[in-house]
Parts: C-alpha cells; structure tokens; sequence
C-alpha cells in the first residue's frame, strides 16, 4: 500500500514538474506576448494542478489536504481572470498580436498549414 | 435572499473552520464575529443574490467539470507538443466568435471556459461575440459550434 | 522525488525570471512576474512538505492572494499613457514604468 502511494504521487510530481518546466520554456521560446500567454497558462492549469495532487496523495491530515484543494481552488479562478484582464489591458493599450500568415480578423480561415 | 445569505453563512463557516486548526471557546466565537461581520458588509453592498451564489447550478455543474478537465488534459498535451516543436507548428489566430447562450452567468462561464483550456485566451466579451486569440487556428475551428456552447446551454437551463 | 519537483519548479522560475527581465514589452514582464508568483506558491507548498511543517500551506494561499491583488491593482491602471504601447520602440528594450 506505502509502495502504490509512494510511486502514484512520484508520478504526479513528475508530470506537474515536467509541465512547469514546459511552460518555462515556452515562456522564452515563444514568438509574441499573446503566445507566451498560453504558456503561462500551461503551468497554471495543469501543471500546478498535477503537483498539488501529488502532494495531496502524500498528506498526513486531512487539515492539509483541504488546504491543498483551497490553493487548487484558488489557482484555478485566479488563472484565467488574471489572463484574461492581462490580455484586455494589452490588446486595448496597441500591442498587435502576430497573426499567422491568411487568417486575420472576422475573415474565414482557409485551410493550408504553415 | 435569506436562502443565499444562509448558504453563504454556511460556506464561510466551512471556510473557516478549515483554515483553522484551533477549537477553542475563544478561536470559535472570533470567528463567528469576523463570519456575521462579513455577512453585515455583504448585506450593505448588495451582492448576495441569485448571481453570486448560483445555486442553481448545482446538480449539472459536476458533469460538465468533469468535461472541462478531460478537455483541459488534452488541451494541454497539444500545447505541451507546440511548446517542444518550436516556432514552426504555431499559427496564431484572433477571431470572434458567436455565442449563444442568453444569460450573462451562462457566457461568463463560456469565456472562463474558453480562457481556462490553454492555447486559447478569451479577449473580450461584447453582447453576443468572444474575441479569442488561439496559438493554433484549428483550436478556434474547434471551438465554433462545439461541444462546449451546448453544454454550457444546457447548463444554464434550469 | 520532492526535492526535485523543488528544483524544477526553481528552474521554472528562473526562466521565467528571465523572461521578466528581458520581454520587450510591459506586458510581457507583467506576465512573467505573475507567473513567477504562481510559481512560488507552488515552491512554498512543496518546501513545506520537504521541511515537514504543512503551516507553510497557509503561507502559500496567502501569497496567492497578495499575487492576484497586486497584478489587478497593476492593471487597474492600464488606461494610463505609461501603459501604451508604440510599436516604434519595439525594440529599445527598456521602458521603465
């Protein structure tokens, strides 16, 4: 039983922190501040959701898991407001996002890949 | 009203009974003050109402939790796979999109949703249209006409 | 395998750090700093469990808290000129606000 809860929550911890380093990566990787978003937005969904699960496996009490789902709770409304006010503020204030290369603005996509 | 004010009065002794470890005379009646003090500055502003707590969500919100974090799972992968693949794969694209839900609890859950799986951020909301701005345009194709806008539709009737 | 989700989590804010310092764009180190801040939270929980003391929990809720206020209020203020971006200066890297 200590063996199964051991491996389940190293697996959780691995994936979260594979996650976060994904979107660490993407944040220097990506091209414009729009795109860079949605790789913040990876370690802020799952990412932080894997490792809080791991650690939720591996709590004494039940005290601390609850406040493992209250951060859980909390990361997930704060994520997506703080994004989306984010990306308002910038799309409002002139900072153009790079479009690929036919499909703009209120115009059928056609369907060709970069 | 009295039906909202009580539930709030339940959720906020729930939150503090766990945020607290300590049970003493003491600890218990300080919360219940700082519980009735919130309550008496919520009553003032005017904001416990059918909006800020929708009970009626209730029984169909789970499933579509449920939903939301199969396609949150995925989504992420398909970022994940963006992310390691470089520059090339992506093709940026912002586009509105129509929405039909009719209640303002019905699209604000539609563009939380939306802002909520990667790879796609909810802009603005204007009347009936989602501006989304998506890492790929494929995932806006997905998005139109989906499975997510009917089941927010049915979520949002009673 | 805590200690190093630890360390990766730390890298994690590194680059992110980096991302801070060098983002063409106010917006961009908005982001970054933001990040970083979830970042942390995450760092706090897992500390709490490698020293053993779960208190550092509260801690962490706490600073979630502080970090969704103080990137708000930030942005409370984004109708300012100081917020305005001019694609001419895309790429003269310092603007301070």
């Amino acid at each position: 039983m200590d063996i199964v809860i051991n491996i389940s929550s190293g697996l959780c911890l691995f994936v979260g922190s594979f996650l976060c380093l994904s979107g660490g990566v993407g944040m220097l990787r990506f091209p414009d501040f729009y795109t860079r978003m949605h790789a913040a937005g990876v370690t802020d969904t799952l990412g932080s959701a894997m490792i809080l699960i791991g650690l939720m496996i591996i709590s004494t009490g039940f005290l601390v898991f609850i406040k493992l789902v209250m951060i859980l709770l909390l990361g997930m409304l704060i994520g997506p407001t703080t994004s989306h006010v984010l990306a308002k503020a910038a799309l409002h204030n002139g900072l153009e996002p790079q479009l690929g290369h036919e499909d703009a603005d209120n115009k059928e996509t056609t369907s060709s890949n970069p | 009203m009295k039906r909202h004010t009580f539930n709030l009065f339940l959720t906020l002794t729930a939150f503090w009974l766990l945020n607290s470890g300590h049970y003493s005379a003491l600890m218990l009646l300080l919360g219940l003050a700082s519980i009735v003090f919130v309550l008496i500055i919520t009553k003032r502003m005017d904001v416990v109402d059918q909006e800020s707590i929708p009970l009626y969500l209730t029984p169909n919100i789970f499933g579509y939790y449920l939903w939301l974090i199969k396609e949150i799972i995925y989504a992420n992968i398909v970022v994940v796979k963006h992310i390691w693949r470089g520059q090339k794969s992506i093709c940026p694209a912002l586009k509105k999109i129509k929405i039909s839900q009719t209640t303002d609890m019905g699209k604000v859950i539609y563009a939380n949703s939306i802002t909520l799986t990667p790879g796609t951020v909810a802009i603005d909301l204007i009347d009936d249209e989602i501006l989304v701005h998506a890492l790929h345009f494929r995932d806006i194709e997905f998005l139109e006409g989906s499975e997510m806008d009917r089941r927010i539709c049915l979520l949002e009737r009673k | 395998m805590i200690i190093a989700a630890t360390l990766a989590i730390f890298v994690a804010m590194i680059l992110a750090i980096i991302r801070g310092i060098a983002g063409p764009t106010l917006y961009d180190r908005i982001l970054a700093v933001n990040m970083f801040g979830t970042k942390t939270v995450l760092l706090i929980s897992l500390l709490g469990f490698v020293m053993g003391r779960p208190e550092f929990l509260d801690i962490a809720i706490v600073y979630a808290l502080i970090n969704f206020i103080s990137v708000i209020c930030v942005l409370r203020y984004s109708d300012t000129n100081e917020f305005k971006h001019t694609p001419d200066e895309k790429e003269s890297t310092d603007k301070e606000c």
